[in-house]
Formats: structure tokens, C-alpha cells, sequence
């Protein structure tokens, strides 16, 4: 199996009945906690959705510091912006479809313009949130914040480097948005596995001896999907490399351009609209640097509906075999 | 109160006079901008940099400075050129207002010009900031005090009145909100556009010690500001009745005059009506 050993994946990541499961917003919960530990000015907002978003560890360590704002987004994102105006590091909480979504223009005025360091985490990102519909499944909030100047975005593909993502957006000065996963899935990184701001990192690496057939570029819990698409390419002798691409933005050019320069096609996977999120991000380094065939998974300009999480990735065109069927389509197009 | 001295609000006043014709003198240079709020600000933002603020303009970002949030950004030539009398920066500055490469942007931005505290403009969203400003300081046992002026037709929007629950649910008491009660906004008399009355029975519910004044009147405004300091357990807000366009007499009270600027023979004429007091006092210029 090629897992990139610099990556220290969890090696049971391909075993469906020994790898654990945790939702990916649970890493949001500990890495606030562990920043309240270390930091003093960190306070944690919540829009009435303490428990839910994970917000909750942190009220019961540090109650002094936990902001209960009530359903008020767009007040929560400018209370914030005082707070961190003076000098606070303010985490803001909610749904992902109400902040960034509700109170976008709040962030863009008085977060990014104002230059603040206001943290935005969104729960209940893309469809996978499942039986809620279609109102709460956030699927253009990477968008939306990848346009505006300053902003960091970032997309955790497990509770553990939602953990480290969260630790790190504590850490730098400017505004940081983080997304986050409702449902369980997998830890199929460690505690070991790099994460950095403006880094991806290579977790597959090819059929050793074989020229790279193809790059899967992959951000979110369907890194593991590319990473399982990735497995039944090998077995059909297509050499694969498989990159997580949490940081958004700012975006490793140079991995992203190496890959293209390696592999020839690539595919692109998210849980988000393929207009304007990780995938254009990629397109529009290499469009600029070195053009290749691209595929996107992702929604196709549509809104979601209810239905089980796992169902609706299948139902969306996010599933394991769509990312094959891409694969084999790209690949032809070289 | 420290009992203020007639010629300390003869000063005050005849600084208000003098930020008014820069007014004119820096909108008539920039081919844009708000004429009537700033002109009816002038008097309290003078109070303001002159007596209340405990500020140093050579020292804009001093840790302990009182905060002055401006709500709504439209209005900040009275601040650019109150802070440009208070010695913040050269007087001469005034006139790159909203020219390519200018500190004073056409709304405040707070990275461009030291001293501005925060970005505004999109209206509705001051007081939730000053809030956060305040929340903080009262976490950190700081005494500073934070004022946030408003005006009266942002007050249309629901983000105020979300900052309004907050500020009463922390009881922070070291907020102070003043708004700009003159009754326009850009499309017509606020009462007609969306009506805000009764604005004070409003904040009264929302859990708010409210004080109404004549907000060209500076003592009554320095009173009220050391009232507000004396509330405990409650946020207060001072209701300002104010004349748009004060001190011109095609200006005052005509909601035209919101969002432009006055060509030259208006802004002659508005000088002359400013430097004379209304044909009160002969001009020096003439």
C-alpha cells in the first residue's frame, strides 16, 4: 500500500471494521480547549449552539471566557470584532450556512477589512449534515470566504486535523475560517500526521516503480474516499497520488504544480459546490502554471435535501465510484 | 461634575464653527460625500476630542485610551477634521479626503488612519463593536470607557438591536451609545422611511439608561456623558436632537443634503454663513 510514510497516517486506514470514528467537529471542541490552556485571550463565542458546534468543553473549563450570544450571527461576528479589536482572540460559532453565511457582510466589513482576528468556525458544513435538508447544509461557504481578502480557510479532513487546524488559526494574526463535518468519520490521520497553514501534504504516493497516472486533490472527511478510490486504481495498475489539501488558503502552489507535472490529470474532491471552492482554488494555480486535464467532484450548482449523510455523498456524485469514474475520464483526456 | 467654565464652552464652540468650515472646505475638494451629518455632529465630537475623551493624539494607540466607535462611517469628515484640530495629524491632511492614496478613506478604515479605532460604514454594526470593546475591557478590569455614536435611520437595522439585548444582558456599564437624532436618512424623514419612535421607550425596554439632549448644546452633552458614568449595572444612551446641515441655512433640516457635497458657490455661500454665524458677526473677509 503506498501511504506516504512522511504523512504517519494511521495504518488501518483502509480496514472499514478497526478504524475509528469520530465527527470532524469534535477536533474543533479539544483544539479550543488546549488553546484556552495556553492562551489567555482566547474566548469562545456561541450562537445558541453550544453543544453542537463543540463549543461546550471549553464553556465548562473556562466559563469566564464563553460568550452565550444567542441566535444573533451577524451580532456575534461584531461583538467579535470588538473583542479582538482590543486584543481578545475570539472563536465565533454557529452553522456554516448562518456564520459566514448569515452574517457575511459583518465579517467582510468589520473582521476582514478592519483586520481583526476573528476566528469563524463553521459546523455543519456540506451535505453530509443529512436529514436537516437543504437549509442547513452549507455548500458555498468556502466560496464565499476564499474571495475575501485576508481571510484564511481552512478544511479539516478529520477530528485530528480539526484538532491541529483550530490550534493553528489560534496562532496567526489575521481572520481564519474552519469547517467542519456533522456526521462520524473516519481518524484516518495521527497525531503525527503534518498539518500546516498554506501546506498540503502527499498521503498516497503511487504504484512504486510506475509513472504517476493521476493527482486526486482532496480536502474534507472525502480524503478518505479519494484515499479508498485511490486503492482500487492501484489494484487496476493506475498509479495514484493522493494530496489533502486542508488550507484552502493560502494554497501550496508548489505541491499542486508539481503534482500536475508528475501525473498529467488530476480530479478534485470536496463537499462543497465545485463553482468556486477547493477545486477553482487548484484550477486557477495550475490554469495559471501548468494546465491539465481537471475533473471536480463536488455538488453540481445544486442545492441538497434530506437523506442519510453516506446516501447523499452517493446521491451527490461524491461517492468513491464517482471519484473512478473521473479518474478513468480524466485520465483519457490527457 | 468638574464645573465647566463659560470660556471653556466659548472654546469648544468656536472649534465647532471652525470644524464646520473645514467641512465644507474638504467635501467641495472631494466632489463627494455626506454634507448634513457631519455638519450636525460638530459640536459633539468636538466635546468629544475636547473634553470628555481621554485620549492622546500623539499616542493613538495608548492602552488605555477611552474608544470612540463611529457607527456610522458616512459621517467621518467631522471626525477626520476634529482629530486633524486635535493634533493627530496636519490640518493640511484634510484635503486628500477620499483621493487615491489619502489616510482618510471615504469610510473609515482603522489600519489606514491611526486614531480612527474601527472600519465602518456598512450601517448597523458599531454597537455591537463597541459592546465587544467594552465586554473586554470589563473581563480585563480596565476602566476605560467606550462611546459609540450612531445615527438615527441606521437604527432600521436588526444588528442594533441585537447589540441592544447584549450590552443590557452584560451590563456594561462603561458603554456609552449616542445617536444622532435628526430625523433623516438618505430617502427622506425617518419616520416616513421606517419609523424609529418611540426610540427611548425602545432602549428603556431593552434594559438601557437613556438621557435626551440638545446635541448642539455642549455643556447639556457633557453632562449627559458624566450622568452615563455614574449609571451602574446598565448601558446608557444619549438620544442627541440634532439640525442636519447645521449651521447653513439651505442645509438645515433638508434630507437633499444627506449624501452630497456642496459645489463651490454653495460651499461660498455656507462659509460665509459659518464664518459670520448666520450674519450675527461681520466677516473677517470681507
Amino acid at each position: 500500500m503506498p501511504l506516504n510514510p512522511k504523512a504517519k497516517l494511521n495504518p488501518d486506514l483502509l480496514d472499514k471494521a478497526k478504524i475509528k470514528m469520530a465527527p470532524i467537529r469534535d477536533g474543533y471542541g479539544e483544539g479550543l480547549v488546549k488553546l484556552g490552556e495556553e492562551d489567555p485571550r482566547v474566548v469562545v463565542l456561541c450562537a445558541d449552539l453550544t453543544e453542537s458546534t463543540r463549543s461546550l468543553p471549553f464553556k465548562q473549563k473556562f466559563p469566564e471566557r464563553f460568550i452565550q450570544m444567542g441566535v444573533a450571527e451577524q451580532n456575534m461576528a461584531t461583538v467579535a470584532s470588538g473583542l479582538a479589536n482590543y486584543g481578545k482572540i475570539p472563536f465565533i460559532s454557529s452553522y456554516a450556512v448562518f456564520s459566514p453565511g448569515r452574517n457575511y457582510e459583518q465579517i467582510r466589513t468589520t473582521c476582514a477589512l478592519n483586520n481583526v482576528p476573528v476566528k469563524i468556525a463553521g459546523a455543519h458544513a456540506g451535505i453530509s449534515v443529512g436529514p436537516d435538508g437543504a437549509t442547513h447544509q452549507a455548500l458555498d461557504d468556502v466560496a464565499i470566504m476564499r474571495v475575501m481578502p485576508r481571510m484564511t480557510v481552512l478544511v479539516p479532513c478529520d477530528a485530528i486535523e480539526a484538532r491541529k487546524a483550530t490550534i493553528a488559526a489560534g496562532k496567526i494574526p489575521g481572520p481564519v475560517y474552519i469547517r467542519f463535518g456533522r456526521e462520524k468519520s473516519p481518524l484516518f490521520t495521527t497525531d503525527e500526521t503534518p498539518f500546516d497553514i498554506g501546506k498540503a501534504h502527499i498521503f498516497w504516493d503511487g504504484i512504486a516503480g510506475k509513472k504517476l497516472d493521476l493527482a486526486i486533490v482532496a480536502s474534507s472527511q472525502l480524503v478518505w474516499n479519494a484515499l479508498l478510490a485511490a486503492s482500487e486504481l492501484e489494484k487496476e495498475g493506475i498509479s495514484v497520488r493522493v494530496i489533502n489539501n486542508p488550507s484552502v488558503k493560502p494554497i501550496d502552489k508548489e505541491i499542486l504544480i508539481a503534482a500536475a507535472k508528475d501525473a498529467g490529470a488530476m480530479v478534485t474532491v470536496e463537499e462543497h459546490q465545485v463553482a468556486g471552492g477547493m477545486g477553482s482554488a487548484v484550477a486557477e494555480v495550475l490554469a495559471k502554471n501548468y494546465s491539465v486535464p481537471i475533473e471536480f467532484i463536488g455538488v453540481q450548482d445544486r442545492f441538497g435535501e434530506s437523506g442519510e449523510a453516506y446516501e447523499l455523498i452517493e446521491a451527490f456524485g461524491m461517492g468513491v465510484k464517482n471519484i473512478l469514474e473521473a479518474a478513468k475520464k480524466v485520465i483519457k483526456r490527457k | 461634575m468638574a464645573h465647566l467654565h463659560d470660556d471653556e464652552i466659548k472654546k469648544m464652540e468656536e472649534i465647532a464653527n471652525q470644524v464646520r468650515q473645514d467641512i465644507i472646505s474638504m467635501l467641495v475638494e472631494a466632489k463627494s460625500g455626506h454634507s448634513a451629518g457631519p455638519l450636525g455632529m460638530a459640536d459633539i465630537f468636538t466635546a468629544m476630542y475636547f473634553h470628555i475623551l481621554r485620549h492622546d493624539p500623539k499616542n493613538p494607540d495608548w492602552p488605555e485610551r477611552d474608544r470612540l466607535i463611529l457607527s456610522n462611517g458616512h459621517i467621518v469628515p467631522v471626525r477626520y477634521a476634529v482629530m486633524a484640530r486635535a493634533g493627530y495629524f496636519p490640518l493640511e491632511e484634510l484635503k486628500t479626503l477620499r483621493k487615491f492614496g489619502s489616510r482618510l478613506q471615504g469610510h473609515p478604515e482603522r489600519e489606514k488612519l491611526p486614531g480612527v479605532e474601527s472600519t465602518s460604514g456598512p450601517l448597523g454594526s458599531g454597537l455591537s463593536q463597541a459592546a465587544g470593546i467594552a465586554l473586554a475591557a470589563l473581563m480585563d478590569k480596565k476602566n476605560f470607557r467606550v462611546y459609540c455614536l450612531m445615527s438615527d435611520g441606521e437604527h432600521d437595522a436588526g444588528n442594533i438591536w441585537e447589540a441592544a439585548m447584549f450590552a443590557s444582558k452584560y451590563k456594561l456599564h462603561n458603554l456609552t451609545g449616542v445617536i444622532d437624532r435628526n430625523n433623516i436618512q438618505i430617502d427622506g424623514y425617518t419616520e416616513d422611511i421606517m419609523p424609529l419612535e418611540s426610540l427611548r421607550a425602545k432602549y428603556e425596554s431593552f434594559g438601557w439608561h437613556v438621557i435626551e439632549v440638545d446635541g448642539h448644546n455642549v455643556s447639556q452633552f457633557i453632562e449627559a456623558v458624566e450622568e452615563a458614568k455614574a449609571i451602574f449595572e446598565k448601558p446608557t444612551v444619549i438620544i442627541a436632537h440634532t439640525i442636519p446641515g447645521k449651521g447653513v441655512n439651505f442645509m438645515e433640516f433638508n434630507f437633499e443634503w444627506h449624501g452630497k457635497p456642496p459645489k463651490p458657490d454653495e460651499a461660498k455661500i455656507a462659509l460665509e454663513q459659518l464664518r459670520t454665524l448666520g450674519g450675527k458677526i461681520k466677516s473677517e473677509h470681507q
